[in-house]
């Protein structure tokens, strides 16, 4: 036992605990991230040390040198960088997910490794548990992660992907893993078989990570990113207890608690549980639906009469959503702001807690446009204001603002809380066409009275939108 | 069996993790997120310590392989963390 290590790791572990402690205050989260990332280099610091002063038995043996350690760690640090500092705000979910999936990857392939360097002896009974489960974890995290990056990317189609018996199958997969880890128990006296167990159930799980993910809708991303996540830290614990180091448990259990928490919430503001965008398939019942129903009583509108109605409002409540993502659109949304404000127009936004791809995504890409935080308000905070606002601007958010989830009771998204901008004097609709959102329904708003819609690309509109606003 | 002081300190850090996430500002979600899966990214401690055991050259390439992928996540989410927060820090408009 070396104490110096030991301390190290219990240092590294106060300081994750203080930063993402910190990092729930809008105050302090950068203090908070730095705390982090200064525990993380004293832990890699103290492991390096640690092989470095290490006896000859756990000294770096021949086949990997001091140089491929250190290569390995720049190339690593490259590319990270690299990816941080080319990410697009608009790309973060993706971003997101990605570097979770590396982080689940990293744990199944650190449990593997150990297993093939133990080829020698025996595997013990806590071996063959840490290590199925730490694989298991990890290549679901890792599999599932991909598939949400794709996803997000629109390399596949966001929509749900389900098949019959998708859940049945999942379960059976599941059990799979159960009995090989079984029957890898039983066998484990045989390396070469117990190896063989190891690579099936790796397998498998990749599957299932991939089978876990699909049949999930754009609109539930926000969780399941964040549910990935959480994966990733438990990964990280199953991970530690393969190798028996307590700050790999500590901090991967951290991340996975603070996950869940945080999935939770998520839930609770579409009003669903965490069970039902896990096993909903959120949007197969819907594709009927949104076939009945044509649209009636659309009223389009042209730039210049929104920009009048904006113009001539004492206040105006924007409204962003997924397509002011998809357009890049959030420099021209505050444009547009800062127009209407020259003008005396008192302009806040509003932001749905799922909004967007990812939790928080709105905020990020408004922050990156410059729009002051104190602007930002949440739905609980703007949802009494809309009745006093003269004008509401849907940028790109549909199923957020879809009164469908208040009044109708067969609607799937009954029950979520919506921003009530139906209520506002004027509602304008930024939108390309009448297509649905993720959950594929109508939405009730385009059909009120007091919505005009602006049919055309978000950037495109609100480029227009602040010209006639300037030329007014 | 496994260090039954390993689940104690497993089950300790749950609490720990419950505890520190009570109430968070949807503004936060995002950097939080991203921080908490830098922190994740904790397991290129355990990439580096299989490698001093990784014997067979199998073991050694998939050791590498991990710690690339780790480095690469703990790197990259705190800069990209940092780079979100930067952006709140700031008051304001132009």
């Amino acid at each position: 036992m070396n104490y110096i290590v030991e301390f190290s790791y219990l240092l590294a572990a106060v300081l994750f605990i203080l930063g993402m402690k910190l990092m729930t205050h809008v105050k302090s989260a950068r203090k908070g991230n730095l705390l982090a990332a200064v525990g993380m280099f004293v832990a890699v610091a103290a492991t390096l040390i640690n092989m470095k002063s290490g006896d000859a038995s756990a000294g770096i043996p021949a086949s990997i040198g001091w140089p491929y350690i250190i290569a390995g760690i720049i190339v690593g640090s490259i590319i990270g960088m690299l990816f941080s500092k080319k990410v697009k705000m608009t790309g973060m979910p993706e971003l997101v997910a990605i570097l979770n999936g590396f982080g689940g990857g990293a744990s199944v392939l650190v449990a593997i490794s150990y297993v093939w360097a133990k080829s020698s002896s025996v595997l013990s009974l806590s071996d063959i548990i840490t290590v199925m489960l730490s694989i298991l974890i990890g290549s679901v995290t890792f599999t599932g992660s991909m598939v949400a990056f794709a996803k997000l990317k629109g390399l596949i189609a966001g929509r749900p992907i389900v098949f019959k018996g998708n859940n049945l199958l999942n379960g059976a997969l599941f059990i799979v893993v159960l009995a090989s880890l079984v029957w890898a128990v039983i066998i484990r006296s045989d390396i070469g078989a117990a190896h063989m167990m190891l690579l099936a159930v790796t397998i498998i799980s990749s599957i299932l990570g991939v089978l876990i993910v699909t049949p999930i809708g754009g609109a539930d991303m926000p969780v399941v990113i964040s549910l990935l996540n959480a994966y990733s830290g438990l990964a990280a614990t199953a991970t530690g207890f393969v190798l028996g180091n307590s700050l790999l448990i500590i901090t991967g259990s951290l991340v996975g608690a603070s996950g869940i928490i945080l999935s939770n919430i998520m839930c609770k503001a579409m009003n669903r549980s965490l069970l039902n965008v896990l096993f909903g398939g959120f949007g197969q019942a819907q594709q009927k639906e949104s076939k009945e129903g044509e649209y009636q009583n659309i009223k389009e509108c042209s730039p210049e009469e929104a920009a009048l109605i904006l113009e001539s409002a004492k206040s105006v409540i924007m409204v962003p959503g997924y397509g002011m993502a998809v357009a890049q659109a959030q420099h021209a949304v505050q444009e547009l702001a800062l127009a209407l404000e020259k003008k005396g127009v008192n302009v806040v936004f509003a932001i749905h807690p799922v909004a967007g791809r990812m939790p928080g995504h709105m905020n990020v890409l408004l922050a990156e446009a410059d729009v002051p935080y104190e602007k930002l308000k949440e739905m609980d905070e703007i949802n009494n204001e809309f009745k006093q606002a003269d004008a509401a601007i849907v940028i790109g958010a549909n199923d957020v603002v879809n009164p469908a989830a208040t009044q109708n009771k067969g609607s799937p998204i009954y029950g979520m809380p919506i921003l009530n901008v139906h209520e506002a004097k004027t509602v304008i609709v930024i939108k390309r066409s009448l297509g649905a959102g993720f959950a594929g329904i109508k939405n009730l708003l385009f059909e009120y009275p007091n919505t005009l819609m602006l049919f055309g690309d978000a950037k495109e509109m609100l480029k227009k939108l602040t010209q006639e606003v300037n030329e007014l | 069996m496994i260090d039954f002081y390993l689940f104690i300190v497993f089950v300790l850090a749950i609490f720990v993790g419950f505890e520190i996430i009570n109430k968070i500002p949807p503004i936060l979600h995002t950097p939080l997120m991203s921080g908490s899966n830098a922190i994740s990214g904790i397991t290129i401690v355990g990439a580096l310590l299989s490698l001093p055991y990784a014997s067979p050259t199998l073991a050694a390439i998939l050791g590498m392989f991990a710690l690339i992928l780790a480095t690469i996540n703990v790197v990259g989410g705190f800069m990209v963390t940092d780079r979100m927060l930067k952006m709140f820090e700031k008051k304001g408009g132009k």
